[in-house]
């Protein structure tokens, strides 16, 4: 196709996706490297009957004249990057020069907003990945060997919870699980504890919200496993049944080898969408006991006396690094596919 | 995987249709556990005292004199306003699918059948922002869309949910018109047809099964989205996701529990009924290179 009629079929996709998704990108950039002003203080001298007082107070007029002038706030370089709130490199290095022990340093390090954020993220990608992995895999190898005649209204019932929005599902889930809910309820009385609620301890919030993770993402694991079993070729499986091989052995040797690729395209994908895990936090209302960067960045948009601009953007690069670390595999093998197709 | 030679015994065969039942019992249940509960009242579904009172419809019998009540739904819907919700992601849904459909098939089908090198490197571009987080976008957004003053309007979410959705749909219906012969607009441009021409005639009828699919994913996204809409949209914009947040009030005992309960289960009806009626396209999509959307 000339450049020419490509541009044009191309320019108004483009042209979104400059203005809505790369402009963004750098605009978060350039925020990160400002915070909002401080407030311009003056002292007032205030006399009454019984003598004069100085105070201070916030000059409200230089105030808003100011962030009427510069709205984005002031320049704060790399500031907001190292503040208490996000790397708080002062705080680490007070930490690693007090502790005792590494234990001890890490204890502390992990009670920073950021790190305490970044802890639940990775957690939650460590453990939710491989299980989502798994119990797709056998879900998909199940579901295949059952007769076709009932497999499509299966799959229905499998893909539901993939479909729902992860706020939809993450409070359904929760409205179950709850004290007042049917299996909180019943837990209650099975561990013979009357006061046993999920939001009441930490542990208890985590291994919700990743049951939860798993529960909402093994279906897209599963739709891929099982569309690539689809295509396992049927004479080695034949001469290995031959051969004498178990069940378990023709997985192992003949099924898993063919889909190895996709079963990693499966893992970083899952892997990308899990580090951005945030609606569960506010379905299953655990920001007190679990927090992920996502959220952080959310809270600070949705701050109530000023939106921290600033803040948000700081963690929003930071966050942009870390999937950028992710996606590099995905990437590399796209170029890979790509260059071996043309 | 139908092996002629594969003599499954019994017990492999028991195994395998308990642990289906066991999953499927995990992913449906909570479902219509919530689609039940939701025509009780709110003393029986969050009961305190026992909670077998949500299928004996114990207090829903005292407060309404029958075993099912339509009050959560009355409530949300009018008194909380979800048909106004609703209206918004009617509105919201059908502008982006059509939106998002007529660029993406334009843009994808450029994209295969250019031979060019920089096609190549703008698939990878639009691999990299499919993977940003949407959060990180909206907070690159918020502070030129409030200096703009184009913050909290309908307009300006359908057009962000529309380039968002972009990569997604670029790569799948990339994928699709790859499967479709070259040589069948190739000879239609032999005859003097502009690529224009071609497109519109020689493509356009048979795209369809591709554009269904994309269609779909696109209407998911933006019937599905909380975070651009939670956050992009006034109070009065607001469409179903953030209506249901905002039943749900800070913290549990506020808000309206039940009305967000009927509103859960009118969002996801119909989104089941249209999963139900496209499962095919669906699974397509997902499988086609593997990228979510």
């Amino acid at each position: 196709m000339p450049n020419r009629s490509f541009f044009w079929f191309f320019f108004p996709a483009g042209l979104a996706m400059i203005l809505f998704i790369g402009l963004p990108i750098i605009s978060t950039g350039i925020q990160s490297f400002y915070a909002q002003h401080d407030q311009i203080l003056i002292e007032v001298k205030k006399c009454d009957p019984f003598g004069c007082k100085t105070s201070v107070v916030v000059d409200q007029e230089a105030t808003s004249k100011i962030k009427e002038e510069k709205p984005l706030g002031k320049f704060n370089g790399f500031g907001t990057y190292v503040d208490r709130n996000h790397l708080a490199s002062d705080q680490v290095s007070v930490f690693w020069s007090e502790s005792k022990s590494l234990s001890e340093f890490i204890g502390k390090v992990g009670n920073l907003p950021f790190y305490k954020a970044l802890v639940f993220t990775l957690t939650y990608c460590v453990i939710v990945t491989p299980c989502v992995l798994l119990l797709g895999f056998i879900i998909a190898l199940s579901l295949n060997a059952i007769s076709r005649k009932i497999r499509g209204p299966l799959i229905f019932g499998t893909i539901l919870p993939m479909i729902v929005t992860p706020l939809v599902g993450s409070l359904v889930l929760f409205w179950m699980i709850d004290a007042e809910g049917i299996i909180g309820a019943n837990l209650q009385i099975l561990m013979d504890d009357p006061y046993l609620s999920v939001k009441s301890s930490k542990a208890l919030t985590w291994i919700t919200i990743i049951i939860y993770g798993v529960w909402h993402h093994s279906p897209f694991a599963f739709v891929v496993f099982y569309a690539a079993l689809q295509t396992v070729p049927q004479e080695p499986l034949e001469a290995s049944i031959i051969d004498g091989a178990s069940r378990f052995q023709r997985v192992k040797h003949i099924v898993l080898p063919h889909i190895y690729p996709v079963v990693t395209f499966v893992a970083l994908i899952s892997l990308m969408d899990n580090f951005r895990v945030f609606e569960p936090i506010i379905g299953f209302s655990a920001e007190g006991s679990a927090q992920s960067l996502s959220w952080l960045i959310y809270d600070n948009l949705v701050n109530e006396e000023v939106i921290l601009f600033g803040s948000a953007a700081a963690t929003s690069i930071m966050t942009i690094v870390g999937i950028s670390i992710i996606l590099t595999p995905v990437l590399l093998r796209t170029w890979k596919e790509f260059r071996t197709n043309r | 995987m139908d092996f002629g030679l594969d003599k499954k015994s019994n017990s492999l065969k028991t195994f395998n249709t308990i642990f289906i039942v066991i999953w499927l019992l995990l992913a449906c249940f909570p479902f219509i556990w919530t689609f039940w509960g939701s025509f009780k009242v709110r003393a029986d579904f969050f009961s305190r005292a026992d909670w077998w009172y949500a299928i004996t419809a114990f207090n829903t019998l005292i407060e309404t004199g029958a075993r099912f009540t339509k009050e959560a739904y009355s409530g949300a819907w009018f008194e909380g306003e979800f048909w106004k919700a609703s209206r918004n992601t009617v509105i919201v849904t059908i502008s982006v699918v059509s939106i998002s459909l007529f660029l993406g098939t334009l843009g994808a089908y450029a994209l295969s059948r250019s031979t060019k090198n920089y096609a190549f490197w703008i698939l990878i571009i639009a691999l990299i922002f499919r993977a940003m987080p949407h959060i990180t976008l909206v907070s690159g957004y918020l502070f030129p869309f409030f200096q703009l003053q184009i913050w909290g309007i309908l307009p300006t979410t359908i057009v962000v949910l529309v380039a968002i959705n972009q990569p997604f749909t670029l790569w799948l219906l990339y994928s699709f018109f790859k499967t479709v012969p070259k040589e069948l607009d190739e000879s239609a441009l032999i005859d003097g047809c502009s690529y224009f021409q071609a497109f519109r005639h020689i493509i356009m009828p048979v795209m369809w099964p591709g554009v269904i699919t994309a269609g779909l994913f696109s209407l998911m996204l933006a019937y599905n989205d909380f975070t651009v809409t939670a956050l992009l949209l006034n109070q009065e914009n607001h469409t179903m996701v953030p209506k249901i947040q905002s039943y749900l009030g800070t913290n549990q005992h506020e808000g309206n529990l039940m009305w967000a309960v009927s509103a859960v289960v009118s969002a996801t009806a119909p989104l089941f009924l249209l999963v139900m009626f496209f499962q095919r396209q669906v699974i397509s999509g997902l499988t086609a290179g593997a990228i979510k959307g």
